[in-house]
């Protein structure tokens, strides 16, 4: 049975160390990895679009010296003509080494792990998981901060359709000492099976809050989402609530002057340009840091090293 | 009224009063070519009221799905007409095509072919979620 990668919970925090280990080792000495995946082809199934996502994990295989094939709409693919997933991702197991999947519908590579032979990575399933994402975010707040426990974190915007909110919660629960502030409209509150399962069950105690600016001082980080139109059924709901938090250099005058900004991006309007000549903000370092943390993780569920 | 001891078969005992119908449906009892009696609101010193079903031949029960709907049921295994076995269903740690996710996003209201697999998240409040999708159902007797 191959190991993949649907949630990130599938890893344990001993493998998740490890990941980031080997990632910041690669960020020193990326010649070291040039070849380690010589020979092996990653399928990237895109059935929805992005930008980030499906580039970094082509520029991760690349780098590893390995070949990338695939597809990035649904459109190009032989869904257009009725295929179902299962039997998409089959055929495709039959080609690949290792296939990385993105798809609008919650739990997709969930049944696509079902039937492949090859390790499946979910890179991002609806509003639900985006694993790969969150490991960038662990990257990012471990080189930021030199540790995974120990700080206030407050995440703002749309904290129910936003999957990389959910992972990272899950994430960061199995960490100590971390301290979480929710920051949303009603309307976009963190799901409950989140609440529960990664912090309730737990015992983790958390703050939830409609005003960005009441928590400001108190946070190390802060966690901007989008309101994602693509996630409305209802057009006058998603225009009602996508203007609810704009990050501005006036909001962070009471911030701590040690604060760390992630976004996962794309962004739209919630974080006004002028906050990227910040200091504070680390979302284009946080880029960069998922090409190294997929390079790993490709390596890992390969079972390949330098 | 009088109901037949049935000789080799099974009595489904203890079933909550009303909800022998479901259990019915769901077992796809309609489907057997064999007498079937369902009793409703027979009296029960442990339950006040309580329904039965006896089946009037051996066959292999679904138990994951008796114990989602009601873990309170005993089953009752009759061979030449006596009782020799009679078990405790429980909740399942796992469900297969019992229920299907409600969540429109989920990939099995897209495509209907897959498993619906359910896990048990909460024994108290028999809360199970969507291994797909993480949707909750909160356990209640439909």
């Amino acid at each position: 049975m191959p190991r993949h990668l649907i949630d990130i919970t599938d890893l344990t925090t001993q493998e998740i160390d490890a990941l980031l280990a080997t990632a910041e080792n690669i960020l020193d000495h990326p010649e070291a990895y040039c070849d380690v995946c010589a020979r092996k082809q990653l399928a990237t199934l895109f059935f929805e679009p992005s930008t980030r996502t499906r580039l970094s994990f082509e520029s991760a295989m690349l780098a590893l010296g390995g070949q990338v094939l695939g597809f990035s709409s649904a459109d190009s693919s032989s869904t257009a003509k009725g295929e179902s997933l299962t039997d998409t991702v089959h055929t495709v197991s039959c080609y690949a080494d290792i296939i990385a999947m993105r798809h609008p519908k919650e739990g997709a590579p969930f049944a696509a792990a079902q039937v492949s032979e090859v390790p499946i990575i979910n890179a991002g399933d609806g509003g639900h998981n985006h694993p790969t994402q969150t490991l960038t975010d662990l990257l990012t707040i471990h080189r930021e901060r030199g540790s995974l426990h120990g700080f206030t974190i407050g995440f703002c915007g749309d904290l129910k359709f936003g999957r990389t909110v959910h992972s990272l919660v899950n994430a960061l629960s199995r960490y100590p000492g971390i301290r979480y502030v929710f920051i949303s409209p009603l309307e976009l509150k963190l799901p409950r099976y989140v609440k529960e399962h990664s912090l309730k069950n737990r015992n983790i105690p958390y703050e939830q809050t409609t005003e960005l600016s009441s928590v400001m001082p108190e946070l190390d980080i802060l966690y901007m989402t989008r309101v994602q139109k693509e996630r409305f059924f209802n057009e006058e709901d998603y225009l009602r609530l996508k203007d609810s938090y704009i990050l501005t250099p006036a909001k962070l005058s009471d911030a701590k002057p040690d604060l760390s900004i992630l976004h996962p991006l794309p962004r739209v309007n919630e974080i006004s340009t002028a906050v990227d000549r910040d200091p504070r903000a680390v979302y284009w370092k946080q880029v960069r840091y998922g090409k190294y943390i997929r390079m790993a993780l490709i390596m890992f569920l390969l079972g390949l090293t330098p | 009224m009088n109901i037949d001891s049935i000789q080799n078969g099974v009595v489904l005992d203890h079933i909550r009063a009303g909800k022998s119908m479901l259990i019915y449906q769901y077992l796809h009892l309609d489907t057997l070519n064999c007498s079937v009696a369902i009793i409703q609101n027979a009296r029960s010193v442990r339950m006040g009221k309580k329904d039965i079903i006896k089946v009037d031949t051996p066959m292999e029960l679904d138990l994951d799905v008796l114990g989602y709907f009601d873990s309170n049921i005993t089953v009752n295994i009759i061979r030449d007409g006596k009782l020799v076995d009679k078990k405790h269903v429980e909740l399942p740690k796992k469900l297969v095509n019992v229920i299907r996710c409600r969540n429109p996003r989920c990939i099995t209201m897209a495509e209907e072919h897959l498993d619906a697999i359910f896990l048990l998240s909460d024994p108290v409040r028999h809360t199970y979620r969507c291994a797909y999708c993480d949707t909750a159902t909160d356990k209640t007797f439909p």
